[in-house]
């Protein structure tokens, strides 16, 4: 081994084979979802239209070859950090999706953007981030919060409702939603129910309602227990006389469990699965053959993410180390979005259409909501005027 | 108008109690008999549930869907016992709390991998799907009032059971002192089965009466559970009277608070920090009405009569 020269060509080879790598190293893309405990179906629908759209893209966004690193953060704040932390540090993924709920969301957001990483979240859409806390790393394909509920308040103004019910959980969540109801209805309130959260029979509550003959009622009762205040809703008969107007409590993760009790209920939201465009039924009609499940909002706010990944990635020639370019390609929104039309406001939350949409039974026997009326057209949230970017 | 309402309410406040009845009744007879704090009841509650949307997803039929699951439920209880339980009866109570708070992270998980995470729902059987007006605009659902009475009719039968029968003066002279029961010469283990296996079932019971009105869902035995704890305690362990008659107090005092609490509030306070203030104090009502309880009678309402501790 006196002579160099073998050394030397082995040194060019490897040289020569780390940028070839290099070259080739996968987009990395986490995904963070709640994927345990009771909520999990929520994770499971964000997760499935995610990897629809990366499917139907032959695993490349933007061109590039992708790799999903899914993780589950159980609802929990703290785990939600060490976990996109490792995401962050460990995996050095270029964009962070997720999460399912705003507490997550409000945990993750500094360990996520100030690394530089973008965030994108297919479903939590608070205030904070609207306004003063906006942030130029998260773009947002869902909502603000509030507007799902204004949908209702807005649909009961209009309706010409006089006397209304209110009821939701007794958490911060519960509060913002009838808050937001009543930023819209200027009628009277008749009571505010707040129930504890995670409360599964209504009996006493119904009674209440059934009692004060209200116009309509507006629930916010996410996940099991609207699954449960629907069906007992409707075998205590109050169906046919009050109106049901709802927000996160009758949708295609619950009504699997509702049926044909959540039939002619009304929920709000910026889309449905009927919403008629080729690229939303081909989404519909795919998302069913794969997973055999109608999709929700969950479900096709992550397809867009998705879809909005390909765009900027495709935009920047697969050069993603340049942030501004790249955040100024996903400015553009430059995809199809399942909902039609979609811009970014400058807080990057989304500028959009809201419909009242109501539970219909699909020819196939499953269920889901379909567009009833448009209520908003192209409507922002108002924390804009708080965000300094421009 | 609210003395209807109040009646409506009543109604409620019975089925919640009767609810709890059929579960506190096989939790205080085991405590009380076998002296075995089985935290994994509820769990046995829940699978009640599971079991019967299976075997109404099998044979459509609710009537022999709750048979098959009542015996199914019965059996896997004593796969439980057989398992896991037997081998903690001599140990001390905080080892029997750890196990059987295994059990149950074990269940509500297995049961997530068997049924999925998502919520399931049984149909109410169609011959009690309707409703009655009980006056203007308040229909009561037909299937709130068979709980009602199927839960009435299981507790009379089980004080003629306890009461009357051989076994029931068996099962009494076991809550008082199991160890003088089996010095005289009665097979305690075959009691102990018989009285964990009838306990199971109707826990299995009450999860099969309520999954037509609630969700059927990981997890959902935890909070009744809880609920059931309080009615033994309020109760005294061991007595089945006792049990009725706290669980029946129970239910009323939850559901009576949550329905009036802001309305009592309002008389003492404005409308605003009412609404804020009553469903905190609602929630709060049973355990303010534990703690008096058990300061006035620290055995509880019902104690068995002559227990040793």
């Amino acid at each position: 081994m006196t002579n160099g020269k073998p050394i030397a060509v082995m040194a060019a080879l490897l040289a020569l084979s780390v940028s070839a790598a290099r070259a080739e190293e996968n987009l990395k893309i986490g995904l963070i979802a709640t994927l345990s405990g009771p909520p999990a179906v929520l994770g499971q629908q964000l997760r499935n239209g995610f990897a629809l759209a990366v499917k139907e893209l032959h695993g490349k966004l933007g061109g590039r070859d992708t790799e999903i690193v899914v993780t589950d953060d159980e609802l929990k704040p703290d785990v939600a950090v060490s976990k996109v932390k490792a995401l962050v540090e460990r995996d050095k993924v270029d964009f962070v999706v997720g999460p399912v709920f705003s507490n997550i969301l409000a945990a993750i957001m500094k360990p996520v953007t100030e690394a530089n990483v973008i965030l994108i979240s297919p479903n939590a859409g608070t205030s904070s981030f609207a306004g003063k806390e906006c942030n130029p790393n998260f773009f947002v394909t869902s909502y603000q919060n509030d507007q799902v509920h204004e949908v209702l308040g807005q649909y009961a103004q209009d309706s010409g409702f006089k006397k209304v019910i209110i009821i939701v959980p007794n958490y911060q969540a519960g509060k913002d939603a009838a808050a937001g109801f009543k930023h819209k209805f200027s009628g009277e309130v008749l009571d505010e129910i707040y129930v504890p959260l995670g409360q599964l029979d209504y009996s006493a509550e119904l009674s209440r309602i059934a009692a004060a003959k209200p116009d309509a009622i507006f629930a916010f009762l996410p996940g099991g227990m609207g699954v449960n205040f629907v069906k007992q809703y409707r075998q205590a008969g109050l169906v046919e006389k009050i109106p049901f107007l709802s927000a996160f409590t009758v949708d295609e993760s619950t009504l699997p469990a509702q049926q044909d009790a959540a039939l002619g209920m009304f929920g709000g939201a910026n889309w449905a699965p009927n919403l008629d465009n080729p690229q939303n039924k081909a989404f519909v009609d795919a998302y069913l053959k794969e997973y055999n499940a109608v999709p929700g909002t969950y479900a096709f706010q992550a397809y867009d993410a998705a879809m909005l990944i390909d765009s900027a990635v495709r935009a920047v020639k697969g050069n993603v180390a340049d942030r501004d370019a790249l955040r100024a390609a996903l400015m553009k929104a430059d995809f199809k979005s399942l909902r039609g039309a979609f811009k970014f406001n400058t807080n990057h939350y989304p500028i959009q259409n809201f419909y009242l949409v109501k539970v219909a039974k699909r020819p196939d026997g499953k269920f889901e909501t379909e567009i009833e009326k448009k209520v908003f057209s192209n409507y922002a949230d108002p924390y804009v005027k708080d965000c300094a970017m421009k | 108008m609210t003395s209807t309402l109040f009646l409506v309410q009543v109604l409620n406040g019975l089925q919640l109690g009767v609810l709890l009845f059929l579960i506190a009744a096989g939790l205080t007879l085991v405590f009380g008999v076998m002296d075995f704090i089985n935290l994994a009841h509820g769990v046995q509650y829940m699978l009640g549930a599971y079991l019967a949307v299976a075997f109404y997803g099998a044979v459509g039929n609710f009537l022999i869907a709750l048979l098959l699951a009542l015996v199914a439920a019965l059996a896997f209880g004593l796969l439980l016992d057989f398992l896991v339980f037997r081998h903690l009866y001599e140990r001390d109570h905080l080892d029997q709390v750890i196990a059987t708070f295994g059990v149950i992270l074990f269940l509500n998980h297995a049961v997530r991998v068997v049924w999925g995470a998502a919520p399931l729902t049984l149909p109410v059987p169609d011959f009690f799907s309707g409703s009655v007006a009980l006056t203007d605009g308040q229909l009561y659902p037909v299937w709130r009032l068979v709980i009602i009475a199927s839960g009435l009719a299981i507790a009379a039968a089980l004080y003629a059971l306890v009461n009357f029968t051989r076994i029931g003066m068996l099962v009494r002279a076991g809550a008082t002192n199991a160890r003088m029961v089996s010095a005289l010469g009665v097979n305690i283990k075959r009691l102990f089965m018989i009285v964990f296996g009838f306990g199971t079932m109707l826990a299995g019971f009450a999860g099969i009466m309520i999954a037509p009105i609630i969700s059927v869902e990981p997890g959902m035995g935890d909070n009744i559970l809880i609920l059931a704890l309080v009615v033994i305690v309020i109760g005294g362990i061991g007595s089945i009277r006792g049990a009725f008659v706290a669980a029946l107090l129970i239910g009323l005092v939850d559901t009576l608070g949550r329905s009036f609490s802001i309305d009592i509030l309002r008389l003492m306070m404005g409308p605003s920090p009412a609404r804020m203030a009553g469903p905190a104090i609602a929630s709060m009502l049973i355990y303010v009405l534990m703690a008096i309880v058990l300061y006035l009678r620290p055995a509880g309402l019902f104690p068995a009569k002559g227990r040793l501790r």
